[in-house]
């Protein structure tokens, strides 16, 4: 799953987490509050990243959790710069074995990590980061809109999404809405249906994030996420409330805003 | 310092701020070096170019921004670009005057971690968010800047992880024959909450060359875990102006009122 602190994808997460998947492989370059609740339900094995925080507030308590302490289950991390995963999901959708970029100098990272060494220039004997591709077995993504076709418009801060639908062997991209047609401005972010797997309509898929030009990031979400995620029993008992006891994204929203609504009087 | 007009944070962020020259083009990191660029665009330095990695170049925001891709960063700037593009064509292309950074912990020659503090790397005491971007912007940066708070716990004699390099030690670029380690100049300056840091000329030491109004060079002392050697100059920051302190909190109250946040005091 990928979204630059902007259209992350959680509808498609929580879903992840009511279908009590497990053991997987998760990539993302900023796991934040989404990947912190799949980490913390046990869906995953194995983290491969490069920023894991709850932007503005501070630590993701989950992850941290599964780091330090092994729970609920243990998970293997593999971690590099921002930098280098965008290069490697570059590579990745560009059908190459791996990236090269100008990075770690000085860095302890690729002591720890396998899928980081060095190439040099053939022209300039210059030692350069090379760096595994990466070509997820999934790509799951949030957009704006869709048309009929599966063509899919990314407005606002588009990250790394595209790379990630086109490094990967299958893809899925919830979209605010589905519409008739695109009417995308020339030299948008616009990638084509063919590419695409399985569009789904979930309007506000992206909440407590945001979808630019439809609503704004729940900044109050944000920060009361580090009070629900810092105990085990709490967090647990959030998640089987709002996410495992719900059936769909908006039976969530329903569920979160009654308990807002309570809180506030 | 009970009795200043202003806080430890306020004096920070002014004395960084200061630096920044007009038409400077700034590689943003979240927190206290986005609060620092923004008051000098908001200052002396209306023309300074703020990068965020999120893909924003020229950003304008009129409140701090909570994340790295909040949305006003991509509705006020210059240009959006995609994540692989910034890192690429804009930093690693050497387009960038001054990378500034926040740090967990840094050490004399400017190291700095935010990865794992103690244990070992697998299994940590306490778990960090990680490299962002930092690593590439440390390296690819005409020049870097740090800002953090200084205690004995911030600034290590030995870290135990280098997640972005500082300057190499004189040992080491005489042992590097062909190319020096990074690129850039590396850190010139560290900023704290007590004074200004630079790199002695000889021995690429990060040396105390100014103190904030009423600290004294115990409390900096006592507030560094290596035997921290003072400039034979060594300046006062000057006080904050009437214009320095009230724009700063006139940002940082419309930053907690977008933010829906306490006023912090």
């Amino acid at each position: 799953m990928e979204g630059f602190t902007h259209l992350i994808p959680f509808a498609a997460g929580h879903e992840v987490i009511r279908q009590r998947r497990k053991y997987l492989t998760l990539i993302r370059m900023t796991p934040d509050l989404v990947y912190d609740q799949m980490i913390g339900m046990g869906c995953a094995s194995r983290l491969v990243f490069s920023w894991g925080g709850n932007p503005g507030v501070g630590s993701l308590h989950r992850f941290r959790d599964a780091i330090e302490k092994e729970w609920p289950v243990p998970l293997a991390i593999e971690e590099h710069s921002h930098a280098d995963m965008a290069a490697r999901y570059q590579a990745g959708a560009s059908g190459l074995p791996f990236a090269v970029l100008r990075g770690y100098l000085g860095s302890d990272i690729p002591k720890y990590n396998t899928s980081i060494t060095s190439v040099t220039c053939p022209f300039t004997g210059e030692v350069l980061a090379a760096s595994r591709a990466l070509n997820p077995d999934v790509a799951i993504i949030h957009a704006q809109k869709a048309d009929g076709k599966g063509n899919v418009l990314i407005e606002g801060i588009t990250g790394i999404q595209k790379e990630a639908v086109l490094a990967a062997k299958q893809s899925i991209v919830t979209v605010e809405e589905i519409v008739e047609k695109l009417d995308a401005p020339m030299n948008s972010c616009v990638i084509p249906g063919w590419v695409v797997n399985y569009v789904c309509e979930v309007p506000g898929g992206a909440f407590p994030s945001y979808a630019h030009g439809y609503y704004q990031r729940d900044n109050a979400f944000c920060k009361a996420w580090d009070g629900i995620s810092r105990d085990r029993n709490t967090f647990r008992a959030w998640m089987q409330k709002h996410v495992l006891d719900t059936g769909d994204f908006a039976e969530f929203r329903r569920s979160l805003s009654a308990d807002r609504q309570v809180a506030h009087g | 310092m009970g009795d200043r007009a202003y806080t430890s944070a306020e004096i920070t962020i002014i004395a960084a701020a200061r630096k920044l020259k007009n038409g400077t083009v700034c590689f943003v990191g979240i927190g206290m070096p986005s609060a620092a660029a923004n008051l000098a665009r908001a200052t002396h330095a209306p023309d300074v170019v703020l990068i965020y990695e999120s893909g924003t170049i020229g950003a304008k925001p009129t409140v701090l921004p909570l994340s790295i891709g909040d949305g006003e960063l991509a509705e006020t700037a210059d240009a959006v670009v995609s994540v692989p593009e910034i890192f690429r064509y804009w930093l690693q292309g050497g387009r960038v005057d001054v990378g500034f950074l926040g740090a967990a912990q840094i050490d004399k020659y400017g190291n700095i971690n935010t990865t794992v503090v103690g244990g070992t790397y697998a299994s940590p005491h306490v778990r960090l968010p990680g490299a962002g971007g930092a690593p590439e912007i440390a390296t690819s940066s005409k020049e870097v800047w740090i800002i953090l708070s200084q205690s004995s716990r911030t600034f290590v004699e030995r870290l135990h992880f280098v997640t972005s390099a500082g300057q190499p030690r004189p040992s080491e670029s005489l042992a590097t024959s062909q190319k020096p380690l990074i690129r850039g100049r590396g850190p010139t300056v560290v900023i704290t909450d007590l004074g200004i840091l630079a790199p002695d000329p000889l021995t690429s030491e990060f040396t105390l060359v100014a103190l904030h109004a009423g600290v004294t060079v115990e409390e900096a002392r006592a507030a560094t875990g290596w035997e921290l050697k003072i400039a034979e100059h060594l300046e006062e920051t000057p006080e904050p102006t009437v214009e320095e302190l009230a724009t700063l909190r006139d940002l940082m109250a419309r930053t907690a009122e977008a933010h829906g946040q306490e006023r912090q005091s």
